[in-house]
């Protein structure tokens, strides 16, 4: 299947980050439309086109536009969130690093409709290659007058900077990442109130995933409608998908909304490595629900058909597992992963993420006591939903997926555990 | 700090705590940099950095500096040093390894490497070399999923590793000491080094299906 290349175009060429090149392949021609049209007509248009935030969530991205008051007398302000750190994506990150005027000419679109005055983009402090690139990109877009006072001759004015973060996976939730721009530790905020009214300084704030940004260019070019023939009716466009583990050809793509999933490891991902056969995987980033290979087939690749198979697309970051891989292991490892990125702020949370990971580490080493499975359920049941943020939500994903289709492997570490138990009894 | 690398972890500034000159051109950057945002409190993060590549981590000094800078408590400053793991609150070696161990390294073989760093360093997570040279930590996803298995050393990615390919990256940088900060010159960021700093995680193939 031929896919539509609307992020990845030019991400071949090797000059496509200067600003020259950029503009050479028609990039900063979209800005140059919209500032000619009505902000509010670029929202109608941006709704239109059915586009969805790319970052995990997938609320349509024209809606929570229409969120921010146009009457609050206060500065509006656009973030651009590339705080990128879901285990199993890296598709920003090459966005940053291969177009980053497409980014930035993004931001511009979305600052001139929203009215925003002062946008920045929240890098993770890990990346400094695509930092580098930004701000690269930032500096010549100033030099060309494209940035700062009257741009593109329009009078308006508007300003980026490239905010680096340091190494706080929460601060990739919209008010964690607010939080933290304003010079705070990183935690999020209870909503209501939302950003769209009170975010950055107590203004009317719209924070959105690069990804989300950088699709704006191709439609205000080519209009709502051309997006909306992409995909699927309820998921149109395409998604950048960011694949690893055990795969042929790791990397990212670039594939219309609704392409089948096993299609997709099968050709984009040169199918399961060293000729092994498929067992698992996690299609959106390490946040969604585990899929057993059994339970791919008819599945495809879209905010519907993912959530039908009790899943979700979530970052589209794509996680493959092959026949060998130990699920009790992996479910640790994940677990870890998450003690460690609690912010530590609510005690559903920051208890129980570690009660969860010592639990399957304790069964993960043969030591597993029988009640440690009803245990595990319930505490997890006790912290989705608890929290002032998803991120309670996120880290029962893997332990409740993982449980749910390999219970089997548990209860195998359990199984030896109760062995070892009887056989020291004996001694 | 003349040549330009972390130095903590060489000796001399072990644990102390010397007063430290932050000099006129830092001054000027740290102006330059707090001007671009709408409240100075917001340059809280960026000033932390400068501070920590100045010096090599984050001694009192470094926390009251930039307090001073943007107009808030030093305790405020370190409750916020405190809750980013990049800002170190103790000194790290010259070269600091850092392993990513979440799930898609870990597939790929995360552990050999971690093993390997271990075995040939002899010390424990967190602790400097006594030559100052290297100090490692295990830590979480990188967002280099699709290179897996990766390290970062100080700044710079190292991508698609194996154990042997690790051990000659280490033998190179212990020979030619190359700057692999964020703020060295942008070009030479881990320039001829066995693995380039820059993805390939978009890969050769979907090149060569975008020129067809």
């Amino acid at each position: 299947m031929k896919h539509h290349r609307i992020l990845t175009a030019n991400f071949h060429h090797d000059d496509q980050h200067k600003l020259s090149a950029y503009e050479s392949r028609s990039g900063y021609q979209a800005i140059r439309k919209a500032l000619k049209q009505e902000p509010a007509n670029l929202t109608t248009e941006v709704k239109d086109s059915g586009l969805r935030g790319r970052g995990g969530a997938g609320f349509p991205t024209g809606v929570k536009w229409g969120f921010v008051p146009k009457d609050s007398g206060k500065p509006i302000y656009l973030l651009n969130n590339a705080d990128e750190s879901e285990p199993g994506t890296f598709k920003d990150r090459i966005l940053m690093e291969r177009d980053p005027h497409l980014c930035l000419e993004g931001m511009m679109i979305a600052s001139w409709a929203l009215g925003a005055n002062w946008s920045c983009i929240y890098i993770r402090g890990e990346f400094s290659y695509p930092t580098v690139r930004m701000q690269e990109a930032v500096d010549e877009a100033y030099a060309k007058g494209y940035l700062g006072k009257n741009i593109f001759d329009s009078g308006f004015d508007l300003d980026i900077v490239v905010h680096r973060g340091a190494g706080a996976y929460i601060c990739g939730e919209e008010t964690g990442l607010i939080e933290s721009l304003e010079g705070n530790k990183g935690q999020p905020r209870i909503k209501p109130p939302f950003p769209a009214v009170m975010g950055l300084y107590g203004c009317p704030t719209v924070v959105n995933n690069t990804e989300t940004l950088a699709a704006l260019p191709w439609i205000i070019d080519n209009g709502a409608s051309a997006y909306r023939a992409i995909g699927t009716e309820k998921s149109p466009g395409t998604k950048l998908f960011s694949a690893s583990g055990h795969i042929n050809k790791p990397g990212v793509y670039e594939v219309d909304l609704g392409y089948s999933l096993l299609e997709f490891i099968e050709n984009e991902c040169g199918g399961v490595w060293k000729g092994r056969e498929l067992k698992a995987c996690i299609p959106g980033g390490s946040s969604v629900p585990v899929m057993p290979a059994d339970k791919l087939k008819g599945v495809n690749l879209d905010y519907e058909s993912l959530a039908e198979a009790g899943t979700m697309l979530g970052s589209g970051g794509f996680i493959v597992m092959d026949d060998t891989t130990d699920m009790v292991d992996a479910c640790a490892n994940l677990q870890h992963f998450y003690t460690h990125e609690s912010c530590g702020q609510c005690t559903p949370c920051r208890e129980g993420a570690r009660w969860v990971e010592s639990m399957v580490n304790r069964l993960h080493r043969g030591q597993g006591a029988p009640s440690d499975l009803l245990v595990l359920q319930n505490v997890t049941e006790q912290i989705g939903g608890h929290t002032i943020c998803p991120f309670g939500d996120a880290l029962i994903a893997p332990i409740q997926s993982f449980l749910m289709h390999y219970r089997g492997e548990f209860e195998e570490k359990l199984d030896i555990s109760l062995d070892a138990q009887i056989g020291a009894n004996n001694v | 700090m003349q040549n330009g690398q972390h130095q903590s972890g060489q000796g001399q500034n072990g644990q102390g705590q010397e007063a430290v000159e932050f000099g006129p051109e830092l001054e000027t950057k740290v102006a330059e940099i707090i001007s671009r945002y709408p409240k100075k409190k917001s340059a809280i993060m960026p000033a932390l950095y400068m501070a920590q590549e100045h010096i090599g981590w984050l001694t009192d000094a470094a926390i009251e500096w930039v307090a001073e800078k943007v107009e808030e408590s030093p305790a405020h400053v370190r409750s916020v040093a405190t809750f980013y793991t990049m800002y170190y609150k103790k000194p790290v070696g010259q070269y600091h390894l850092q392993i990513c161990r979440t799930l898609s390294c870990m597939l790929c073989g995360a552990r050999d490497l971690t093993a390997y760093i271990k075995d040939r360093l002899t010390v424990d997570a967190q602790v400097i070399t006594e030559d100052g040279l290297w100090s490692f930590e295990e830590v979480e996803c990188l967002g280099s999923c699709g290179s897996a298995p990766m390290i970062q050393i100080n700044d710079v990615f190292f991508e698609n590793l194996s154990v042997e390919s690790l051990g000659s990256l280490m033998d190179k940088i212990a020979k030619e000491k190359p700057d692999l900060r964020y703020s060295a010159k942008k070009e030479t960021l881990g320039e001829g080094m066995p693995e380039a700093p820059r993805s390939q995680a978009w890969n050769a193939e979907m090149v060569k299906f975008n020129k067809s």
